[in-house]
């Protein structure tokens, strides 16, 4: 089970998605100027502010080779994770449906959040149960999820009071409609390991994408 | 050599005194050019090398007296960072600055720039930058002024640290009225490095070239050293604006990679950060540090400004950007490591034998002078320290009756500015980022993070950075020690071992006797602790002339610390944690007793500042120190939590908040509860955990058992008081700052 992470300039999360990329498989570093997705097996588009974000958040990395290649491996049906920055990259993409728009607050927010997994038929989410809590960081300006989503592609929402950001219909995570590509604000990377995240729940999204990746 | 009738006509004495020489000084600039007046791109040199900020003319001897040595120092003062080894080949650099006059003018960009401008020494030395930290002091949150500066710091801080991937793990803010008109912001960086592989700042090997790399060359920050760091404030700040620096921390993250992989694959002699003073400073310490000569073209420097005369290139401070030396062979292989990063390289001179600093436009010489007469002949001036006969400091304003009951005072302290909960603030930071923060903030008393890159078995450092600059107002000799028995209690509190210590001297004009008598005291504090506490100083900054219309700021001498855990999974906490455990004070028995002088419910009170604070038995404190980070190490103790600000109830309050569990204390007899339950003073400490591991402890160290861990309330008997506050009540009175940022 390989999982390449792409890094752009810019990105910061890159070396923690490939340490959870690690605990699961295999984590391939991937370059945004190279075209080549080197066989990997999934794809995590991580977080960070690529490009420096100065834009709109994802805008310039969409058009990167790594990404053209990245669209091309997701229409064939391989599983992409995009967190974050990733998420906001995947959105731009045209991966997935709907847009991040600047927090209600207007500000940089970081918080341990409740998640609850809406749906468990996805790769992603098939390790979890539904209605299950999962508890992992969030960290972003733009997080605030609208658009015109179908309901089951909506798979993770924030928990009842946890929705710092104004996401529509407490929305944070979706997926596409072929169910192989996931995208949500928090940052399941970051809990992995209770000794540095707070809680190990986030390695269940990265054990059920290996699990179907490989299968 | 004189320069070639290129050079710019010569701007004389009375322009060499605005620019901040004395007429002596100037005096000696000629001689240092063999008799002939400075032309416009030497005096603008001279005067930013010569400024308080580049010189340290009024603190250097002070600083010679500190302690910078110790079995852990990998690197001391005079490299861009200090660094001490944390084992299997491994070393921490950490250091903290100042960006006090730049974000009292521009705060957003003047704290991301501070932020920006400290991870380059970070990164400079070949470290990974891993944490950064934030100690800032405003005037009063009532000032609408004051909570803007607040408000926009911490966006900026925010703003750098978040995009460039390193997180900011912990910090400190007060609010006082004497940082009304001039709020200080220091930030402190720590990297990670191979020790082997840390590069130092010396230029080498004549022929050698110089490249400079990162972002162009432009206007902003013309003069940000000698114009903003080392002279007052005044009402006319506004017009200063453009002497304050624009950060871009995208380029800085790209930045930070491309030096990183330069060093990695070893194409790189010397690496050198541009900070303060731009090109000029960063290129003649790399001469001086090395002995040697340089020549540098302005005319291949990238500008921004197309017409910008050769002083402007020399002086810009421009961020992002850095200067190297390689041998000529390597220029193309460093060029390509700039372009996969996309940072713009370019060779900008060479290094020569001959001790001069040439400055060339398209080869014509436009400055000539000894590298040496730049750097190292600045003339250093003793201060003339007088102990004050009256109080400098007016009284705060009351904001707590005389009346006020014990009930009614936890309240208010818990949610004074100085007390109350942070999250606000670094809710607006990334304190996750790189997957090693063991300990995130009001989880401990210092951050803790987790080395991983050191592979199986890999240690944990903490680290704290304190500066209560009342108590040093008060006494700065003790006050100073207080601030750094302050971090080493800290660090004790997650079983962290104080490895090496870095500093920052906020204060006023040392011109001024009073002013020299505060440093004075307060470096003899300084060093005297951390000689107790085995912490050398391995690197710092001192910002002097911090005065606004109404007075010179509380003197800040800001303390940062590092220390090494062993075991990151036994890193304590602070919160209590389980219902029955016994609660413990350790090291505040009655032979020191604690003391409501210039304490935080003096200031509530509006208490005048008392002369003096009460002595300290250094050595008695560092031993509780020990035993206290002892027990943690040994996973004995639940919770571990320091008596700081607000004395032993409001510790308790915030040890029954962090946890989510209430307490029951029994105080027994006291003849003043005021001092016993908010007094304060170094070296103290509440505990909790089994009754057996409090009385090992006990055998170690002063503990008094004063209650047990449980239900949702604090109830306090102590004489024939008896108080009881819900946790919910305790806790919106410590959310008070939230308001502060809608």
């Amino acid at each position: 089970m390989r999982i390449g992470v792409i890094t752009f300039p810019g990105t910061c999360d890159d070396v923690d998605a490939r340490l959870a990329a690690g605990k699961v498989g295999e984590a391939v570093a991937l370059w945004h100027r190279d075209p080549d997705l080197h066989g990997v097996d999934a794809v995590v588009v991580p977080g960070g502010f690529s490009y420096g974000d100065y834009l709109r958040a994802g805008a310039i990395a969409r058009f990167s080779p790594a990404m053209g290649s990245v669209v091309d491996f997701a229409r064939e049906g391989g599983l992409v994770l995009g967190i974050c920055n990733g998420f906001q990259i995947l959105c731009e993409a045209g991966l997935l449906p709907g847009a991040l728009l600047p927090n209600t607050n207007l500000r940089f927010t970081c918080r341990q959040v409740d998640l609850e997994v809406v749906r468990t038929d996805t790769p992603f989410t098939s390790t979890c149960e539904v209605g299950e809590r999962l508890s992992i960081p969030a960290k972003h300006t733009s997080g605030r999820f609208v658009g015109d989503v179908p309901e089951d592609q909506v798979v993770l929402r924030y928990a009842a009071g946890e929705n710092f950001n104004g996401s529509q219909d407490d929305i944070a995570g979706v997926v596409n409609e072929g169910r192989n590509v996931l995208g949500l604000m928090p940052h399941p990377e970051h809990a992995v390991d209770v000794l540095t995240g707070g809680s190990a729940d986030g390695l269940k999204l990265f054990e059920g994408m290996a699990r179907v990746a490989v299968a | 050599m004189s320069p070639s009738p290129e050079a710019q006509s010569i701007p004389g004495l009375e322009q060499a005194v605005a620019l901040g020489l004395t007429r002596e000084e100037y005096a000696l600039v000629c001689d240092e050019l063999g008799g002939r007046e400075p032309n416009e791109v030497e005096l603008a040199m001279f005067s930013l090398l010569w400024s308080e900020h580049c010189a340290y003319k009024h603190s250097k001897k002070l600083l010679r007296t500190l302690p910078t040595e110790g079995p852990a120092v990998v690197m001391g003062p005079g490299e861009n960072a200090g660094a001490v080894d944390v084992g299997d080949g491994w070393a921490v650099a950490f250091k903290v600055e100042s960006h006090n006059h730049p974000s009292a003018v521009e705060p957003f960009q003047g704290a991301a720039t501070g932020v920006g401008g400290i991870l380059r020494d970070i990164f400079a030395l070949g470290a990974r930058p891993i944490a950064v930290l934030d100690s800032l002091r405003f005037g009063e949150p009532t000032s609408e002024r004051s909570r803007y500066l607040l408000d926009r710091a911490v966006a900026g801080i925010g703003h750098y640290g978040n995009s460039i991937g390193v997180p900011t793990v912990g910090g400190e803010v007060s609010f006082e009225g004497p940082y009304e008109t001039n709020c200080l912001v220091n930030a402190m960086a720590i990297g990670l490095a191979r020790t082997d592989d840390m590069v130092r700042s010396a230029a080498a090997g004549v022929g050698n070239v110089l490249v400079l790399f990162g972002a162009s060359t432009g206007r902003d920050g013309i003069g940000g050293a000698s114009v903003l760091a080392s002279a007052e404030l005044d009402a006319e700040d506004d017009s200063k604006r453009p002497s304050v620096q624009v950060g871009d921390p995208f380029e800085e993250s790209k930045l930070l990679e491309c030096s990183l992989e330069l060093l990695d694959r070893g194409l790189l002699v010397a690496l050198q950060d541009l900070g303060a003073a731009g090109l000029t400073s960063a290129a003649s310490e790399m001469a001086a540090k090395g002995g040697v000569g340089l020549d540098l073209d302005v005319a291949r420097v990238p500008l921004r400004e197309a017409d910008m005369a050769p002083f402007e290139i020399m002086v810009s401070e421009s961020q992002e950007r850095m200067l190297c030396v390689c041998e000529p062979a390597q220029v193309e292989a460093v060029l390509a490591v700039c372009e996969k990063w996309e940072v713009h390289g370019t060779a900008v001179g060479e290094v020569t034998g001959t001790g001069r600093f040439r400055v060339l436009r398209d080869g014509a010489v436009v400055g000539d002078m000894p590298v040496s007469g730049l750097v190292d002949d600045c003339p250093l001036y003793d201060l003339a320290p007088e102990r004050p006969a009256a109080p400098l400091y007016p009284a705060p304003p009351a904001v707590l009756g005389r009346e006020a009951d014990v009930r009614e005072a936890l309240t208010a302290l818990l949610s004074s500015p100085n007390l109350a909960s942070r999250r606000p603030l670094f809710e607006q930071y990334d304190p996750i980022v790189q997957s090693r923060t063991v300990r995130r903030p009001e989880e401990a008393d210092a951050a803790v993070l987790w080395l991983h890159d050191m592979g199986e078995g890999a240690p944990a450092i903490a680290t704290s950075i304190d500066g209560n600059g009342r108590k040093v107002a008060a006494d700065p000799y003790w006050g100073t020690i207080g601030n750094a028995l302050e971090c080493a209690a800290n660090l004790a509190c997650v079983g962290a071992q104080p490895l090496g210590t870095t500093n920052n001297l906020n204060f006023g004009n040392p011109e001024k006797p009073h002013i020299a008598w505060q440093l004075s005291e307060a470096v003899r504090g300084l060093g005297d602790a951390c000689r107790a506490l085995e912490a050398p100083i391995v690197g710092g900054n001192v910002s002097l002339y911090n005065e606004g219309a109404d007075g010179p700021i509380y003197p800040t001498p800001v303390v940062g610390m590092v220390g090494v855990l062993p075991d990151p999974r036994r890193a304590g906490r602070l919160g209590f944690a389980a219902e029955g455990d016994a609660i413990a004070l350790v090291g505040w028995g009655a032979e020191a007793a604690p003391s409501l002088a210039a304490s935080e419910l003096a200031k509530l009170r509006g208490e005048a500042l008392p002369d003096g604070l009460p002595a300290l038995d250094l050595d008695r404190v560092v031993a509780t120190l020990d035993a206290v980070r002892e027990a943690v190490r040994a996973d004995e103790l639940r919770s571990a939590h320091d008596i700081a600000e607000g004395g032993l109830l409001v510790a308790v309050a915030e040890a029954c908040l962090a946890g989510g569990i209430g307490a029951a204390l029994d105080l027994g007899d006291s003849d003043d509860v005021w001092t016993r339950l908010f007094g304060e003073r170094p070296g103290g400490f509440v505990v909790s955990g089994p009754r057996e591991a409090l009385d090992r402890l006990g055998e170690r160290a002063p503990v008094e058992l004063v209650g047990t861990v449980g239900g949702d309330a604090l109830e306090v008997a102590v004489g024939s008081l008896g108080e009881r506050w819900a946790l919910a009540e305790l806790r919106e009175a410590h959310g008070a700052l939230a308001p502060l940022f809608p």
